[in-house]
């Protein structure tokens, strides 16, 4: 089978699907959606290049306070240019702390990337630049028009869907190309062994920071994505249980493949959607912290390469 | 600021770092030692303030023997917990031990919750170290607090004692530096893990418990001083105990000192001087010496 | 062992899908409770829900007449799940009504999507003075305070005791600094003057350094802002400094709420200002804690009765129009117009939504705020930045 048949069959599936939706189901498609763009920037740093990040949401709070920002109070700005507004910043900022943190190496680099997006979430919690702690609101969602012509409108339930699928579409083919790329194979080579990878005349250096780059910039994009559809922004999406929480979705998805990093976003939205649900669980449900997190322990204790392995264990049979 | 207030602030800066120094130190052991990115820290230093909440009545002004008791409970708790969670995961990626110790965040802080309720609960200083001392036209001082920063320091000597002086500490001064050679001396790993992580959640309760009557006890204590154990214990250096103390001292000052000078950038104070730290000394200041 | 959770999986992908709620005509008011279940805030969320249901249950049950059914999302007290999170109350279960929440940022996000969802939203505590102000809208009402309010009054009696040089002290985020520019407004407008304001980053509780510039400084009174365990550890602080006996501690009345008992005997003695007051001897307020330490066996507090009127609110909305919620003009009308009788004294809502009241000037007495005087009669927030 050919790898990009899966995909492609779910991006169609997807893109079927506001036809069954309620509003509200709908949402939450595209709440997972944007969350599989931010968790798949970040598989390109941790499965492709092995550089584990505990400040990615730093540049998914970058780009979304720029896209409030750069709004203002005035009428709908066009996306033509807020959208590379936002994952330009995003990759500005991600330019500055990969130079800086791509010096340090394993636990030291988690905690220079915690440390500058720390710098970040306080910037925007205790300076007046971005609203304080109570964050800024979008008033009027970016649109793209010609003249009078409106192509297209964020406001509307429907252009945002297919705004957000397509999002995640050339997220996901550009990791493909990435991955298979002559960049991606050096990438994985560093992953593998950066000694050798420097012996054989690769400045692994500059591969890595451009891949932090250009995950940064792909996390300021999901940042635009989540401005656009909660039109709020405040600090808590830069901080460290953000990061946290999307380094979870992947490992839990399974580390090393883009469809992990998409699986692992939906069941770790999905199980807090479920756990937390009243209608479902009734009382059980007021108590959702521990049975999310005995899930998750469960998780560790039985699927070892995350759901994306579940399927192998499943053919593989009884063995451990 | 006149000279007098200085030195008050430097003596603030200074309790407030011995505190976080012992929060960090088992933090920095089960890092270096065992490879474990442990979120649930900041839990078992929360858990350790509850222990001193719950165990109050029992113990009364026998607060030493409170300390003790609470120490003895958390470390037995540590055991097993590595035992039960920990114990099958270190052939895995170490990611898998984040997932695991974030999932141990939720799943405490609900038990908390269950347990204890959510209300903000006070907890008394013995009587003995009750009061302070003038410092200053209108300040004076706390006796609890002096206790907290002698008890710190005494710890602190403990601990430097332990690594340096015993067979158990020459393991770890091993497998802080060099995991594999470990192994390959024929130790027994996974005891040694057990005791380590055993050790570390014993720390930072025992950390707990003295910070409590000086912060109170509430939900979501852990949150916050979790993280920025991380910071000094990356400052300092992985694994290294007397990295931790100097740089649980550099955090001490920066925080003083940034909230007089700078209260607005107060925040990102601590973490501009971690990223100055390791841009200059990428792996902290005191890798791989004790 | 392996389809545990695989059905988990499954299940929660058929869960969620399967959820649309039917729509309903004659059926019960649903009402939703976007209230923090889960950190800081748990025990005051528990509180609000508990004074809403007591009003409720007082009335049989129902309001004009129709049963009320509740749905409840734990708001986390995290403002970047806030879209997310009143959105399950109001596209997943389509309530007529929000009520919530403690969180400020939270309650901004809460009132934005209310005004374009146009849900009708009852604010139970969260003191932002937007949410009143500039973001006000018809729909939009408040049964608490704006944070103007308690550091207004607290910046009057400060001025009348004669004060004249203040510091003040807080976090660093939006509720602190609001509360405190109340607190400048009034005491500069009564001839003080405030030497300094303190902060640190939420929620941050190392206050030494800052305790030791209060005493390098000798102001002739602090005022301070904190809530929940920073006010705790603030106040015993402050205490174990030796700054309470020189330098008296003013505070918005959160410093000493729901947080007497764990203060100890720190926070004896202290002046605080709010619009409620726990002995408070009017009949209204010695009948409803009676009634509420008879259902929950616990004293009530100021956030009960926040809760308990924003029920009321809501009650006196429905009585208007005989419970249809299909007269919504006249309902929102009704419950700007209302006089509801709380157990902090009778007030009414401002033209933006927040409550007219009397500020109360209180002291810290063993486990109570006990009642001292009238602070401000009749307070009302100015509402800067409120078109209606």
């Amino acid at each position: 089978m050919r790898p990009w048949i899966v995909p492609v069959a779910a991006a169609l599936l997807l893109a079927a699907l506001p036809a069954v939706l309620t509003p509200y189901t709908q949402d939450l498609v595209v709440k997972i959606a944007i969350y599989a763009v931010f968790a798949l920037s970040l598989e390109l740093l941790v499965g492709a290049a092995g550089l584990v990040s505990l400040g990615h949401a730093a540049f998914l709070g970058i780009g979304a306070y720029v896209t409030v920002m750069a709004t203002g109070d005035g009428g709908g700005a066009s996306a033509l240019w807020l959208l590379p507004a936002a994952m330009g910043a995003a990759a500005l900022y991600a330019a500055f702390v990969g130079a800086l943190s791509l010096r340090t190496k394993g636990v030291y680099f988690i905690m220079v990337t915690l440390a500058f997006a720390q710098m970040a979430y306080f910037v925007f919690h205790d300076t007046k630049l971005g609203g304080g702690s109570d964050g800024i609101f979008l008033y009027s969602k970016p649109v793209i028009q010609f003249g009078q012509t409106v192509l297209l409108d964020l406001d509307r339930k429907p252009d945002l869907y297919y705004t957000v699928l397509a999002a995640l579409v050339f997220t996901y083919a550009l990791l493909g190309l990435i991955n298979r790329s002559r960049f991606g194979h050096a990438l994985a080579g560093i992953r593998v062994n950066e000694q050798r990878m420097r012996a054989a005349g690769y400045t692994t250096y500059g591969y890595k920071l451009a891949a932090f780059v250009i995950a940064g910039a792909l996390a300021g994009l999901a940042g635009f994505l989540l401005a656009v559809k909660d039109g709020a922004v405040n600090p808590e999406l830069l901080s460290w249980h953000e990061s946290g929480a999307v380094l979870l979705m992947i490992i839990l998805g399974g580390i090393g493949s883009l469809r992990g990093a998409v699986i692992g976003a939906m069941a770790f939205t999905l199980l807090k959607e479920l756990f937390q649900s009243e209608a479902l669980l009734g009382p059980l449900a007021g108590h959702w912290q521990l049975t999310l997190g005995l899930t998750i322990i469960a998780f560790v204790a039985l699927l070892p390469k995350g759901l994306i392995g579940l399927k192998a264990r499943l053919a593989g049979g009884a063995h451990a | 600021m006149d000279f007098a207030t200085f030195l008050v602030q430097c003596l603030n800066a200074v309790q407030y770092g011995l505190l976080l120094f012992l929060v960090a130190s088992g933090l920095t052991l089960i890092f270096g030692i065992m490879g474990v990115i442990n979120l649930a820290h900041g839990s078992f230093y929360m858990i350790g303030a509850y222990l001193a909440f719950v165990l109050a009545p029992y113990f009364g002004d026998w607060y030493l023997t409170k300390l003790l008791a609470g120490v003895v409970l958390a470390a037995v708790f540590g055991y097993l917990l590595e035992w039960a969670f920990f114990s099958f995961l270190y052939q895995r990626e170490h990611l898998q031990q984040v997932l695991m110790t974030y999932a141990l965040i939720l799943v405490f802080e609900e038990l908390r919750s269950m347990l204890v309720g959510n209300d903000v609960h006070g907890v008394q200083a013995p009587s003995w170290l009750a009061g302070g001392f003038k410092l200053g036209e209108l300040m004076s001082y706390p006796w609890y607090r002096v206790f907290a920063s002698v008890a710190c320091i005494v710890l602190a000597l403990a601990l430097y004692g332990v690594v340096n002086r015993t067979r158990l500490g020459m393991m770890i001064r091993a497998g802080a530096s060099n995991r594999d050679m470990v192994r390959g001396l024929g130790i027994d790993i996974q005891r040694l893990y057990r005791i380590v992580f055993a050790g570390g959640v014993a720390l930072a309760a025992l950390a707990g418990m003295i910070a409590a009557p000086l912060s109170s006890v509430y939900p979501g204590m852990g949150g916050s001083v979790l993280i920025i154990c991380f910071v000094v214990v990356v400052i300092g250096g992985i694994g290294s105990i007397t990295g931790a103390l100097v740089a649980s001292l550099l955090v001490g000052f920066v925080d003083t000192f940034g909230k007089v000078f700078f209260a607005e950038y107060s925040g990102i104070g601590v973490y501009l001087l971690m990223a100055v730290i390791l841009v200059w000394r990428p792996e902290g200041l005191m890798r791989r010496s004790f | 062992m392996k389809f545990p959770t695989h059905l988990a999986l499954v299940a929660a992908c058929v869960a969620s899908l399967a959820l649309p709620a039917a729509a309903q005509t004659a059926g019960p008011i649903k009402v939703g409770l976007m209230l923090p279940a889960t950190g800081t805030f748990a025990a005051l969320g528990d509180m609000i829900e508990k004074g809403f249901k007591l009003h409720v249950q007082e009335q049989g049950g129902k309001l004009a007449g129709r049963e009320i059914q509740y749905f409840r999302v734990d708001d986390e007290s995290d403002p970047s799940k806030a879209t997310d999170n009143v959105n399950k109350l109001i596209k997943r279960d389509q309530v007529d009504v929000l009520v919530g929440t403690v969180h400020s940022g939270v309650a901004l996000a809460m009132a934005k999507a209310a005004k374009e969802s146009n849900t009708l939203l009852i604010v139970p505590n969260a003191g932002a003075d937007a949410i009143t102000g500039p973001m006000c809208g018809p729909n939009i009402v408040r049964s608490s305070f704006s944070n103007w309010q308690p550091g207004y009054s607290t910046g009057v009696v400060a001025a009348q005791k004669g004060y004249k040089r203040a510091m003040t002290i807080t976090w660093n985020y939006a509720a602190g600094l609001e509360t405190v520019k109340g607190f400048t407004e009034a005491f500069e407008k009564g001839g003080g003057k405030v030497i300094k304001d303190l902060s640190l980053p939420f929620p941050g509780v190392e206050f030494q350094a800052l305790l030791t510039e209060i005493a390098a400084q000798k102001p002739d009174v602090v005022f301070a802002f904190f809530a929940g365990g920073g006010a705790v550890k603030f106040v015993k602080d402050y205490d174990a400094a030796g700054l309470k006996k020189a330098v008296p501690l003013f505070g918005s009345g959160f410093l000493t709420d729901g947080t007497l008992e764990a203060q100890g005997a720190s926070a004896q003695g202290l002046f605080t200002t709010l619009h409620y007051a726990d002995s408070l001897d009017i009949p209204k307020n010695n009948a409803f804690r009676k009634s509420f330490a008879l259902t929950y066996k616990q004293n009530a507090d100021v956030y009960a009765v926040q809760g308990y009127d924003a029920a009321q609110l809501l009650a006196a909305g429905l009585n208007a129009v005989k419970g249809d919620m299909g007269k919504r003009d006249a309902m929102l009308a009704a419950m700007r117009k209302a006089t509801v009788d709380s157990p902090r004294g009778k007030f009414t809502l401002s033209a933006g939504g927040n409550p007219v009241q009397d500020m109360y000037l209180r002291e810290a007495k063993g486990p109570n705020n006990e009642y001292r005087a009238v602070a401000v009669k009749a307070l009302a927030d100015p509402a800067r930045g409120c078109k209606l």
